[in-house]
C-alpha cells in the first residue's frame, strides 16, 4: 500500500469508524454540555480542531525528542497534559495579540479545552499506535473532524427536540443519551470505511 | 458543619456523579463492557480520587490561590503514573482492557471538580468521606451499567454463564451503542426515583 493511501485510511477510519465520541467515548462532558446551542458547538469544534491538531504534533515531539532519549517514557501522562496546559495558555496569548478576530471566535471556548479529555487522548494514541509525525498529524486531525461532525449533528438534534414532545422522564440527558446510541448505531455502519 | 456520614452518602445518590452531575463519562461508558473491567476502573478511580483529595487537602494552607490548578493537575497526573505502574505490574489483564483509559483519569472532570469545590477547602477527615463517596457512587453507576450490558450483551455476569446455551446474546448491548442506551435509561429511572422520593415529602 502506497503512504498515501495509508494516510488516506487513517484519515476515514478516524472520522468514522473510530469516531472519537460515539465509538471511542472521548470528549463526552463537552458534547453533552455544549450541544444545547448551535453556535457554541461550531465554535468548540473549531477551537478543538486548532489546539488538538497543534498539540498532539507538540506532544509527539516531545515524546519522541525528551523522553525516549532519557528512558522517561513512564513520564509520558505526567509530561503530555503540562504540554497542552502550557500550550494552551500560549497559544490563548498569541491569539489575543495576533488575531484579534479569531480569538473572539474561540477565545471562551481555550479555558475549557485543557480539561476536555480528547487531546490528552489524541497525544496518548499517536504513541501507542506507533504513528510518525505525519501520521499522527492526520490522525489528529481525522479525529477532531469526527469530534466536530459529532457535535454538530447532535446540535442540529436537540435543537429540534425542544419542540418534540416526549415523555417527561426522558426529558434532558437521557434523550441525549438514547440519540446518541442511534446516532452511533450509523456510524458502526460505517465500520468498513477506508479499509 | 455536616456529619461525615451525610458527606458520604451524598455521593452516592443526591450528587452522583455520573447519574446526577453528568461528570466522567468516558470511562463509565468505555469500561462498562464487563463488570470485572468496571470494578478494576472504580478500585482505580477510587486510589486516585482518595489520593489527591487527601493530598490537596492536607496542603490546603500552603497552596497559593493563583496557581492552585496547575498544582491540581500535576497532582493528579503523579498519582496516575502511580496507578498505571502499580497495575501494569500487578494487574496486567485489567490494565491491558482499561488501556488508555487509566491514564485519562487525569483529565476525568470528577476528580478536578471534587479537588476544586471540596477538598481545597475542606479538612482532611471530610475529604476523605467525600472521595469515598464520590467513589462509591462512581463505582454504582459503572457497575449498573456494565451488569447490563454484561447480561444482555454476552449472557453472562462476571464471566459466568447464565443462560442455557441455546440463549441469543443482543450483541448490541457490548458495542458502543448499547452503552448510550444503557446510560439514558438508568439517568431515566434515577430521575424518576429521585422525583418520587421529593413527592413523597422524603428526602430527596
Amino acid at each position: 500500500m502506497s503512504e498515501l493511501q495509508q494516510l488516506g485510511q487513517i484519515l476515514l477510519q478516524s472520522i468514522f469508524a473510530q469516531n472519537l465520541v460515539f465509538i471511542r467515548f472521548l470528549a463526552l462532558c463537552s458534547f453533552v454540555g455544549l450541544t444545547a446551542n448551535f453556535n457554541s458547538a461550531v465554535g468548540m469544534s473549531w477551537a478543538v480542531t486548532f489546539i488538538t491538531v497543534l498539540a498532539s504534533a507538540v506532544s509527539f515531539l516531545v515524546y519522541h525528542y525528551l523522553l525516549v532519549p532519557f528512558g522517561l517514557e513512564y513520564l509520558q501522562t505526567i509530561s503530555f497534559i503540562l504540554t497542552i496546559a502550557v500550550f494552551v495558555q500560549l497559544v490563548e496569548i498569541y491569539l489575543k495579540k495576533a488575531i484579534p478576530s479569531l480569538h473572539r471566535m474561540m477565545g471562551i471556548y481555550l479555558p475549557l479545552i485543557a480539561s476536555n479529555c480528547m487531546i490528552l487522548a489524541v497525544a496518548l494514541l499517536n504513541i501507542t499506535e506507533q504513528y510518525n509525525l505525519l501520521e499522527a498529524t492526520v490522525f489528529s486531525l481525522g479525529a477532531s473532524i469526527g469530534y466536530a461532525i459529532a457535535l454538530i449533528i447532535m446540535a442540529g438534534i436537540r435543537e429540534r427536540l425542544v419542540y418534540a414532545k416526549i415523555p417527561n422522564l426522558m426529558k434532558g440527558y437521557p434523550l441525549i443519551f438514547i440519540t446518541s446510541a442511534f446516532i452511533a448505531i450509523a456510524f458502526m455502519g460505517l465500520q468498513g470505511l477506508g479499509r | 458543619m455536616k456529619s461525615l456520614a451525610s458527606i458520604f452518602n451524598r455521593g452516592i445518590l443526591k450528587e452522583n456523579p455520573v447519574f446526577i452531575l453528568m461528570l466522567g463519562l468516558c470511562p463509565v461508558l468505555a469500561v462498562s463492557v464487563s463488570v470485572v473491567n468496571a470494578i478494576g476502573m472504580t478500585f482505580a478511580f477510587a486510589f486516585v480520587l482518595t489520593c489527591s483529595e487527601l493530598t490537596i487537602s492536607s496542603c490546603r494552607k500552603w497552596i497559593p490561590k493563583s496557581i492552585r490548578v496547575p498544582i491540581f493537575i500535576l497532582t493528579i497526573a503523579s498519582f496516575v503514573t502511580i496507578l498505571g505502574l502499580l497495575m501494569k505490574a500487578y494487574f496486567p489483564e485489567i490494565d491491558k482492557a482499561l488501556g488508555i483509559f487509566i491514564p485519562l483519569i487525569v483529565v476525568n472532570c470528577i476528580i478536578t471538580g471534587r479537588i476544586e469545590a471540596f477538598a481545597s477547602r475542606r479538612p482532611v477527615v471530610e475529604s476523605l468521606f467525600d472521595a469515598l463517596g464520590m467513589s462509591a457512587g462512581f463505582g454504582l453507576a459503572i457497575i449498573a451499567i456494565a451488569a447490563v450490558r454484561e447480561i444482555l450483551g454476552s449472557g453472562t455476569l462476571l464471566g459466568a454463564q447464565l443462560f442455557s446455551p441455546g440463549f441469543q446474546p443482543a450483541l448490541i448491548f457490548i458495542l458502543p451503542p448499547g452503552a448510550f442506551l444503557v446510560l439514558g435509561i438508568e439517568i431515566a429511572i434515577v430521575n424518576a426515583i429521585l422525583k418520587r422520593n421529593k413527592n413523597r415529602g422524603g428526602q430527596a
